[in-house]
């Protein structure tokens, strides 16, 4: 069987179709996985992509690109490369690629997490022989709480702030993060505010039919208003600056799967951080790949050589995609890119 | 054990030390003494002795999350702390933590000792699946022995002075010694008689203030109306020897104890109700005065071997004195008070205790030529102390001053990361510096401090784009960064590949102006060599 996918310096190219996955850099034609600044770089001709990350990426991308969007199933077929899109339980339109060429079957995961979201649809397994998969917590230390739990201390946390009359600062990523928090918070609470990069998302999430409690833009409030008692949910890089002075008395927090280890909650002085992860954690890496049960793996973005060395033992045919730039700090990359447009406000 | 648990993450989660010390008072008051002791003696930086080899622990760890040790050992440099990475790496089962502090360790734990390895493996795992992740993480702690939360003796001395309503320093005395924590000895320590204590009260340290290394000190008037003494590089002490007993306080206020019996045991010769301010310096017989990387040697060391003592002998050098027969001396000029210092220390002869020596000079002038010769001696500058003038409490202007040399500086080239532990263990914040010496680029120099946040994830991702090769934790990464490093000390060493030990190296700023071919060569590293060491250079 011919093999569809290969690396290049600009990322998984198909040579049969003629496109990329998630390219690195600019190429005439890029099939993209979810809508995140990592995965959907600028400055492509034209991008393919789920139809539920359409209104994202148009947010997020240039508007003279050209874009194609494709319902989770539906097949596209380029060269004769049948590609669609199938849910990865990320964020918002997340995408797992799917190829088929001549009874070959080839899947690149993007970003995925196992199990439910209120904000997107759940990952599926997709049985494949080749599976390319993103390993960002792909070390046995990280192991996620049970959602609901975490969302009741997110809760919690807030509830006890308001008895102190301080404002919940809550950082998420701008985008996919951020909201999937909104979704599980409790607006009997109080009033929930949000940064305006923030705010930008939300709307792209309730065009595209996901329900959220109410939000308000910090920036459209006057002067008049109070904060003690409110949840702002607001980008990691407003921490610290003096964006925050005007809720007074603060309690900040995170939500990150980083916040699992203590050093990453410290160093950053967040008064709390909450364990909530957009990827997959150890076990649930393992339980994807035994699914699709791929007869090889390209292990990539994170802790690629540990996991395919430990799947190697494991008996399954594995190798590390590993660019050194491609580094467990996505995330990270997302709260900082949203920095811009927070000045511009 | 939940409460003492959730004391430990109160005091973790903050960097606030009045919310440590509120976290801990309320700890106090409402814990049973038997806990509440327990918990000074862990919080105070005390350990149980070793249950069990670290080696199996790491090796059940893995087991129990079944993974092989290589897994094991990768996650651990992730995350950089040994209980940490067992709590996280052992699946959680869901369980309520039962008992008091005082029966985990004294009938869980400590009994943990004497059992074989089947059985200790067998109560260590119990444990683990007993209990869930952030209690186990405390129990570990204990177990490891590496039980750390940013609290000194000190802080947990104030948080019981605040909860006890008795002064600091009557409860540092009575934590004193070999403090036993039960739960009499806990309630001894809010005894309102406080009679006991009154021998070991130091006086509050008189401070200097620094004079910009590059001026003059002309502006402080006439250099008639000061003296002059080395400004060495040792640890500040009171001596105290009272009621036939002898305390010695460093400058944090804390009670040194055991730390330096020779000098405890010269203290022993001087007349009751004396207290000397001094240095402590690692001192050779001929009275040559070794760098502090010699001192260092013996600080936190719980118990000092012969050999160490023989290596590193130290001496008190006593510049002050506060009390003579019980009585306070401070308010008396500086003039008079050496005077007394002099005629006690003539009477005192003990290798172990000695006066400062006063440095004569005719003018400003004279002391500048003379503080060039610092480095030479081990000193980090001059002491100008007025004549005239008392002991004064703090850091009173005018009366002290410290006009210390400049650092030495060496612009070096970044060449390899490592990822630093507790806070910065996700972030590459521990860096190794090379200078040149041909066309090669030989190590010198390691260093953890000085850039900024911003600046530190700034390298951080340096380092990830640009790693050569990792050997385990370590990243050698493209030789680019160009940082400019500034030290105290340099001595001639042969354990170092490059020749050279560096002293307090620390980041000055980056150089983003240039290039690693623009860093500075080992021969200039060289030159700024103190002419006494150069001696022994290989």
């Amino acid at each position: 069987m011919i093999e569809l996918l290969q690396q290049t310096n600009r990322g998984f190219y198909c040579p049969r179709g003629d496109f990329y996955v998630d390219p690195q850099r600019p190429v005439d034609r890029a099939v993209v996985t979810h809508a995140h600044t990592d995965h959907a770089r600028w400055g492509s001709r034209h991008y393919l992509a789920a139809k539920p990350s359409e209104h994202l990426l148009r947010m997020r991308m240039s508007p003279d690109a050209e874009f194609q969007f494709a319902d989770y199933g539906e097949t596209i077929t380029q060269g004769g490369v049948k590609v669609s899109f199938h849910p990865a339980g990320h964020m918002l339109g997340s995408a797992q690629v799917r190829l088929e060429y001549r009874g070959r079957v080839e899947v690149v995961t993007g970003d995925y997490k196992l199990g439910s979201d209120a904000t997107c649809e759940s990952w599926q397994p997709l049985r494949c022989h080749l599976l390319v998969t993103e390993s960002t917590f792909g070390l046995p230390i990280y192991r996620w709480p049970d959602q609901h739990s975490v969302f009741e201390s997110i809760n919690q946390w807030w509830r006890e702030n308001r008895l102190k009359e301080q404002c919940s600062i809550l950082y998420g990523y701008a985008v996919g993060k951020s909201q999937r928090i909104i979704a599980g918070l409790d607006p009997e609470i109080g009033p929930i505010f949000c940064h305006g990069a923030v705010e930008k998302g939300n709307e792209a999430y309730r065009q595209t039919g996901i329900c959220l409690p109410h939000t308000i833009q910090t920036s459209s409030t006057d002067k008049s208003q109070r904060w003690a008692g409110a949840m702002v949910v607001a980008v990691p890089s407003a921490h610290g600056t003096p964006w925050l002075k005007r809720f007074g008395k603060v309690s900040t927090a995170m939500a990150s799967g980083w916040m699992a280890i203590r050093g990453s909650r410290r160093r950053r002085s967040f008064d709390r951080g909450f364990v909530l992860s957009d990827h997959v954690d150890w076990p649930s890496l393992l339980t994807a790949v035994d699914a699709c049960d791929p007869e090889t793996v390209w292990v990539t973005h994170g802790y690629s050589a540990v996991v395919a060395r430990y799947l190697r033992e494991n008996g399954r045919n594995a190798i590390s995609i590993d660019r050194w730039q491609q580094t467990a700090i996505d995330e990270e990359d997302n709260g900082t890119d949203t920095n811009g447009e927070e000045q511009s406000q | 054990m939940k409460l003492f648990t959730e004391l430990y993450q109160l005091l973790d989660s903050t960097t606030r030390t009045n919310a440590k010390i509120e976290a801990m008072v309320n700890y106090f008051s409402s814990a049973e003494p038997a806990d509440a002791a327990w918990a000074i003696y862990f919080l105070s930086g005390e350990k149980l002795r070793r249950l069990v080899p670290t080696k199996l622990l790491r090796q059940w760890a893995a087991e129990e999350a079944n993974i092989p040790p290589w897994l094991f050992e990768e996650s651990y440099s992730s995350v950089g702390d040994l209980a940490e990475t067992i709590s996280l790496i052992v699946p959680e089962q869901k369980n309520e933590t039962t008992g008091s502090l005082t029966e985990w360790v004294e009938e869980r734990l400590q009994p943990i000792r004497s059992m074989d390895e089947e059985q200790q493996r067998e109560v260590v795992t119990t444990i683990w699946h007993q209990n869930p992740a952030k209690v186990r993480f405390v129990i570990l702690k204990l177990i490891t022995g590496a039980f750390r939360v940013g609290v000194s003796k000190r802080l947990v001395t104030r948080a019981l002075a605040e909860h006890t309503g008795i002064s600091a320093e009557v409860i540092a005395h009575r934590l004193m010694g070999n403090w036993i924590p039960t739960p009499e000895s806990f309630l001894r320590l809010s005894n309102p008689d406080i009679d006991d204590a009154v021998a070991s009260q130091p006086y509050p340290f008189c401070l200097a203030h620094a004079i910009d290394r590059d001026s003059t000190p002309d502006s402080l008037g006439t250099s008639s109306d000061f003296v002059a003494e080395w400004k060495w590089d040792g640890i500040r002490g009171q001596l105290i020897r009272r009621n036939s007993q002898t305390f010695i306080w460093s400058r944090g206020e804390e009670l040194m104890e055991n730390r330096w019996p020779e000098i405890e045991t010269a203290a022993s010769l001087l007349p009751a109700g004396t207290v000397l301010d001094g240095e402590i310096l690692a001192t050779k017989p001929d009275g040559i005065v070794l760098p502090f990387s010699q001192l260092q040697r013996r600080i936190n060391r719980k118990s000092i071997g012969r050999k160490l003592l023989l290596d590193v002998p130290v001496v008190f050098h006593a510049f002050d004195l506060l009390e003579q027969n019980g009585k306070d001396l401070r308010s008396l000029p500086w003039k008079e008070r050496r005077n007394k210092l002099e005629n006690l220390m003539s009477h005192v002869r003990h290798p172990q205790l000695k006066i400062t020596e006063l440095i004569p000079a005719n003018s400003w002038a004279d002391w500048t030529n003379i503080r060039t010769q610092s480095r030479e001696r081990h000193a980090e500058g001059l002491m100008l102390k007025r004549v005239d003038a008392p002991y004064d409490v703090g850091r009173v202007r005018g009366t002290w001053w410290k006009w210390k040399v400049e650092p030495y500086t060496i612009d070096a080239v970044l060449i390899y990361a490592q990822k630093g532990h507790g806070k910065r263990s996700s972030l590459f914040s521990d860096y190794t510096f090379a200078v040149w010496k041909g066309d090669e680029l030989v190590p010198f120099a390691k260093a953890y401090s000085g850039l900024t946040n911003a600046e530190l994830r700034r390298v951080d991702r340096f380092v990830r784009q640009n790693t050569k090769e990792a050997f385990g934790p370590v990243r050698s990464v493209q030789p680019e960064l160009v940082m400019e490093l500034a030290f105290e000390g340099l001595q001639a060493s042969t354990r170092h590949k490059s020749g050279i030990a560096t002293r307090f190296p620390r980041i000055a700023r980056w150089r983003h102006d240039k290039r690693a071919k623009d860093a500075n060569t080992l021969d200039d590293v060289l030159t700024l060599l103190p002419r006494s060491s150069t001696g022994d250079a290989p």
